[in-house]
């Protein structure tokens, strides 16, 4: 960033915080919380876009939350904030051969990224489909319900996020809520949204998901190891997604996503796609791969083996 | 200053004072207003949750009511249009009438969509330097600039001819003018970008067709003249206002081609999609005629079919849109007829089936439908306001007094018959 720019910026974070200072003092004549409750709710409400605030402002806004989350629940959260590590693109593959449609991944997901318990929030959806019709998601069952899972005849196929390079969700938010990271993870700042649903409108896969009412945990199952863009509770009112576990996979030494772990025939994998030596990239290569509805160039780095 | 102290106090004196029937509609439309409000309340603490929206069909009745009244909003055009480019005079005189309901319209658009936000109160996010606008990739980002654009200009055009007239000045046409050939391609732009909102979606095939905005277009050339039409008629009827016959039979005209032309392209649409038949077909399919038994959408727009097609022929057959009563039922024809196809037959096979072909069945529940009737009534509130305070300046009722500050008001109640005031929308 040249001298000049650093200095527009600031010129701009300036008058910004005037601005601000205005509405709040507006608003405050309007509504007046009670004294306790204001400061937080204030810095809440007032809070910048996750890449538009300076360290200091993120290291407050991370304490703040864990202050939050942490007398809400009980219990000790931690909220990080790691970013992207160098050299590093996700992406995830699926081997439908194996796939045997127990949703272990369905609720593994729950658990591990916080998801209301009620109502019920999945970020995962596995479709049954049949096999002498392939993948016609026609003839896809979602609610499917056997005592036993594999039945004859049919063959499963769980869906999620497809991280898109190329995402439609991303372009098409009015504030900029949603963005690609540098590491292809699509995530989405829920302090920032505005819940126009917009996004969900765009996407070709059904992966995101809207808290239409106020989600609920109960305190004993909260994951208390939490990160800023993915599994650190939601309001309501915002979209949420599938981030590829990103306070698992971001840290180092990094952890597998948890639907990856928690599948029982390995039919899950998961990598970095720039490691010319990951497990991801020797199956691209070959294993027959697809990818979903390839013709609406969203280039999705979920890609599907059989 | 003391000018425009004494034109507020005027203004209040005039949206205060009025007969029964005056007070009864204004009175109708704030208990609405107060129900629709105390639903929002609801809505508000409970979440969106309350209402029929889910992840399959993320948008509902608010977004339907939306995109239909940018259609109303955008048609004031039509008005303005042949009143100002070609001087037509009988219309000039009712063309400020057009732009107020467009002000009311867009107030009408702009409220629907902040009760479909989940978090309405970080609406700051929008504004530019203060918050982050994603312009010029989103869509949204457009829709909300052209919105506020177009009432923007539409309050100043409006206000500005008002203002004069109150004055007993002729309006300075070198200041109005232009910002009157603008908002032409204004209005246009609000109802491009907000059918390019849904066509640039390729997940959604129902609505990823480059035919979206003519057919967008071409229905708010037929709804929102057809309410005007309708305005034209009980303003007439129950103010001194004179609007000529010439000037109603001229917009009626204008009203049948273009819902000849709607009806084209909607056709042109189902044989392209029954023709071809591939996967895409699914949504017009359950818009039409059901999908693996699920069919909620079909009696509606077969209604509205049915109301378009009729209404067409009373617009075409130049006998029948002449005779005023035929005229108010083509209006009432094309205004639902339109009112269903882009509003719910629009937005919601957009989602059935949705992205993984799952049908949710949506309609409404009580709070949506409450939380709408409330918008509806602040939209007819807002109008009738400024209608109260317009026709009167327009009738020259209402001007400055001879003094130069003071105001005047000519007929305190400005009508002819002391019993029946100007209860606008009332049909």
């Amino acid at each position: 960033m040249s001298d000049e720019q650093q200095k527009e910026t600031r010129v701009f974070k300036q008058t910004r915080r005037k601005v601000l200072k205005g509405l709040a003092a507006g608003a405050a004549v309007l509504a007046v919380p009670t004294p306790q409750a204001s400061a937080s709710v204030w810095e809440a409400f007032f809070q910048k876009h996750f890449r538009e605030m300076s360290k200091d402002e993120l290291v407050r806004v991370l304490a703040r939350l864990e202050k939050t989350y942490s007398r809400q629940y009980g219990k000790e959260v931690t909220v990080s904030a790691t970013p992207p590590i160098e050299g590093v693109r996700f992406g995830y593959g699926l081997d439908l051969s194996r796939c045997i449609g127990c949703r272990r991944c369905v609720y593994g997901c729950v658990e591990e990224n916080n998801l209301s318990r009620e109502p019920q929030l999945h970020l995962i959806r596995v479709v049954r489909l049949q096999k002498e019709k392939g993948v016609d998601l026609d003839y896809a069952e979602h609610y499917y319900n056997p005592e036993l899972v594999p039945e004859p005849g049919y063959f499963y196929m769980p869906i999620s996020c497809q991280q898109c390079e190329n995402s439609p969700c991303t372009k098409v938010c009015p504030v900029q809520a949603t963005w690609k990271e540098k590491d292809g993870i699509v995530v989405v700042d829920y302090n920032w949204c505005i819940g126009c649903r917009y996004c969900m409108a765009s996407c070709p896969y059904g992966a995101r998901r809207f808290n239409w009412r106020r989600p609920q945990i109960p305190a004993e199952n909260l994951n208390p190891t939490t990160h800023y863009l993915g599994n650190r509770p939601r309001p309501v009112g915002v979209v949420e997604k599938c981030t590829f576990c990103i306070q698992r996979t971001r840290e180092q030494p990094g952890r597998y996503p948890a639907c990856q772990e928690v599948c029982p025939v390995g039919a899950r994998k998961f990598g970095n796609l720039l490691d010319p030596k990951s497990e991801m990239r020797a199956l691209i290569e070959n294993k027959r791969v697809f990818i979903l509805k390839e013709d609406l160039n969203t280039r999705p780095k979920f890609y599907y083996f059989f | 200053m003391k000018n425009i102290l004494h034109i507020t106090k005027g203004t209040l004196i005039l949206l205060c004072k009025g007969s029964r029937a005056y007070y009864v509609w204004v009175g109708i439309l704030l208990c609405l207003m107060g129900v629709g409000a105390i639903a929002y309340a609801h809505q508000l603490q409970h979440g969106l949750g309350v209402t029929a929206m889910r992840d399959q069909v993320s948008w509902g009745f608010y977004i339907s009511n939306f995109t239909f009244l940018v259609g109303v909003a955008a048609a004031a055009v039509l008005l303005v249009i042949p009143a100002y480019v070609y001087h037509w005079k009988p219309i000039k005189e009712i063309a400020v009438l057009g732009e107020l309901l467009a002000i009311s319209a867009i107030a009408m658009c702009l409220m629907f969509v902040t009760v479909d936000l989940g978090r309405p109160e970080r609406f700051w996010h929008l504004i530019p330097k203060i918050g982050i606008l994603n312009w010029p990739q989103s869509l949204l980002a457009w829709d909300v600039l052209v919105l506020n654009l177009y009432l923007v200009l539409n309050a100043v055009i409006a206000g500005y001819i008002l203002y004069s007239l109150y004055f007993k000045k002729e309006p300075n046409k070198s200041f109005v003018t232009p910002l009157i050939l603008f908002s032409i391609p204004a209005a246009i732009a609000i109802h491009t970008v907000t059918a390019f909102l849904y066509s640039g979606l390729a997940a959604r095939p129902f609505w990823n067709h480059a035919i979206l905005a003519p057919r967008f277009l071409a229905s708010a050339f037929c709804s929102g003249p057809a309410l005007m039409i309708l305005v034209f008629l009980l303003v007439r009827r129950y103010t001194k206002f004179r609007i000529k016959d010439e000037a109603i039979h001229k917009v009626a005209e204008l009203v049948a081609y273009a819902i000849f032309i709607n009806l084209f392209l909607f056709g042109a649409e189902i044989f392209t999609e029954y023709y071809a038949g591939t996967v895409h077909l699914a949504s017009l399919k359950y818009l039409l005629q059901g999908l693996h038994g699920h069919s909620a959408l079909v009696p509606w727009i077969w209604t509205a079919i049915l109301f378009n097609i009729l209404g067409f022929f009373i617009f075409l057959i130049p006998e029948l849109r002449r005779n005023h009563f035929m005229l108010v039922v083509g209006c009432l024809l094309i205004f639902f007829g339109v009112y269903i196809e882009k509003g719910m037959g629009l937005v919601i096979p957009g989602f059935v089936p949705d992205v993984l072909h799952e049908i949710y069945e949506y309609a409404p529940t009580g709070i949506e439908l409450l939380v709408s009737l409330g918008i509806w009534a602040t939209g007819l509130f807002i109008f009738t306001m400024l209608l109260r305070v317009a026709i009167p300046i327009l009738n020259g009722d209402f001007h400055v007094a001879e003094d130069g500050v003071g105001s005047h008001i000519g007929d305190s109640l400005f009508i002819i018959q002391p019993d029946q005031e100007e209860s606008t929308e009332k049909t």
